[in-house]
């Protein structure tokens, strides 16, 4: 873990740029840059403030792409089969979303649309674009607007509730019906592992790394 | 560590949005401040920038209280009906709980008790203690306090676990009269009760649990 320096109270006229605030209890820090593997913690409430960047820009545009290709895969491809009788019936997210919707419960197609379909096409587009320029070192048109786009959208993107969902149908459905697991799940699965790799990047670190337009 | 200085007491505000550390000047202009409620927007990011979020006790307690009356409905309404030839069975959340873990997968029914029943239980009892001590000003045990807001934070959207596993269930077993599952009126409450617990605890600012009476911190 890695110690921040306090700001003083009695620091005269303090560099913005310089210093951090926790956003759990406004403890104000002194930035400094971190070491591979450090993560720095407010003493206060122990929240974290920063943390050492892994991947590069390269590395997680890499991953971003690679999201993109499986989030396909995964919304085009059936997710499971259920079979009784001889009769079989597979679904995508697209035709839950749709069956739903004509079973009068709109709300949760909606829910599902936006969480598990928007969101996530969203924030993966989003990231693309901003890491697209930010390879360049430049700022991509938009910037800012983007950037408080995916902070916004952040809590709302849904994917790994959904594989978990997955399970559960499965495992409920396997007493009445036979069933077989489809592409889709595999990629969903993967798209899990995809999402839990780059949600735990920091974005705002950009607002550091590519200078403002005109300064 | 009653030296730690906080944002206030240095005349900076930090942005919730970006993270830029600007400085709050009274009476500056040029943010679009007047000096006198405090509204300035980011200079970097252009979010209005809040010392506290805005009205965070009245909206997190609406939006609370508004998700615990849909909870209600949730529950006793059934969310899920399996219609078979000569049978038709309702279930509710508990009883598709109970159902999972009497037909073969406690393990499963464990995790699907845990993201429909404790997890929004544990989003209004903490909350609501978030809430009732920080406006009390009370100053017991506030790592303790952070800590908790942030797990309602992350752990907050599995709820939605039920809400797809029925939307699931009912996109794939159509098999015309012998066996088909239809949504009913619980899993819209239960999705909304998410959705609105969701946004309190978003609308919650973890800063307040520092604020206290006294400045004495």
């Amino acid at each position: 873990m890695a110690i921040l320096e306090h700001a003083t109270r009695n620091m005269r006229a303090p560099a913005p740029a310089a210093l951090l605030v926790c956003e759990h209890c406004d403890t104000v820090y002194r930035r400094r840059p971190l070491e591979r593997g450090e993560v720095a913690r407010c003493t206060r409430c122990g929240a974290e403030l920063d943390r050492h960047r892994v991947l590069t820009t390269n590395a997680l545009l890499a991953l971003i792409l690679t999201s993109m290709i499986v989030f396909v895969q995964a919304n085009v491809w059936p997710i499971f089969t259920l079979g009784l009788n001889g009769q079989y019936r597979a679904t995508t997210l697209w035709g839950m979303i749709d069956v739903m919707w004509q079973q009068d419960a709109q709300v949760v197609s909606v829910l599902a649309a936006a969480t598990l379909f928007f969101f996530p096409m969203i924030k993966m587009l989003v990231m693309g674009w901003l890491l697209w320029f930010a390879r360049a070192g430049r700022r991509a048109p938009g910037f800012a607007p983007l950037m408080v786009i995916l902070h916004r959208i952040g809590p709302w993107t849904m994917s790994e509730v959904f594989v978990l969902g997955a399970l559960v149908a499965i495992v409920k459905a396997h007493t009445f019906f036979d069933v077989a697991a489809d592409p889709g799940i595999y990629a969903y699965g993967a798209l899990t592992l995809l999402i839990t790799i780059f949600s735990g990047v920091d974005m705002r670190q950009l607002w550091e790394q590519t200078p403002e337009p005109g300064a | 560590m009653n030296t730690l200085p906080r944002a206030v007491d240095l005349g900076v505000i930090g942005c919730q949005v970006c993270g830029l550390v600007c400085r709050n000047v009274p009476g500056d202009t040029q943010w679009g401040g007047d000096g006198v409620d405090d509204v300035m927007a980011c200079p970097r990011c252009g979010s209005t920038l809040h010392r506290r979020k805005a009205n965070s006790y009245a909206r997190t307690w609406a939006l609370l209280i508004a998700g615990f009356i849909l909870y209600i409905p949730a529950n006793v309404l059934p969310i899920m009906r399996t219609a078979s030839l000569n049978d038709i069975d309702d279930n509710t959340i508990i009883s598709g709980v109970v159902e999972l873990w009497v037909k073969g997968s406690p393990d499963l029914a464990v995790i699907v008790f845990a993201a429909s029943i404790v997890v929004p239980m544990l989003k209004f009892l903490a909350l609501s203690m978030l809430l009732v001590s920080s406006q009390r000003g009370s100053d017991w045990a506030r790592p303790q306090r952070a800590k908790l807001y942030r797990l309602v934070e992350f752990v907050g959207y599995w709820s939605m676990l039920d809400v797809f596993v029925v939307s699931l269930l009912t996109a794939l077993v159509r098999f015309s009269v012998l066996s088909r599952v239809e949504p009913l009126p619980g899993v819209i409450f239960f999705g909304l009760t998410v959705v609105l617990t969701m946004l309190a605890s978003i609308s919650f600012d973890p800063r307040l649990i520092w604020d206290g009476r006294n400045t004495d911190d």
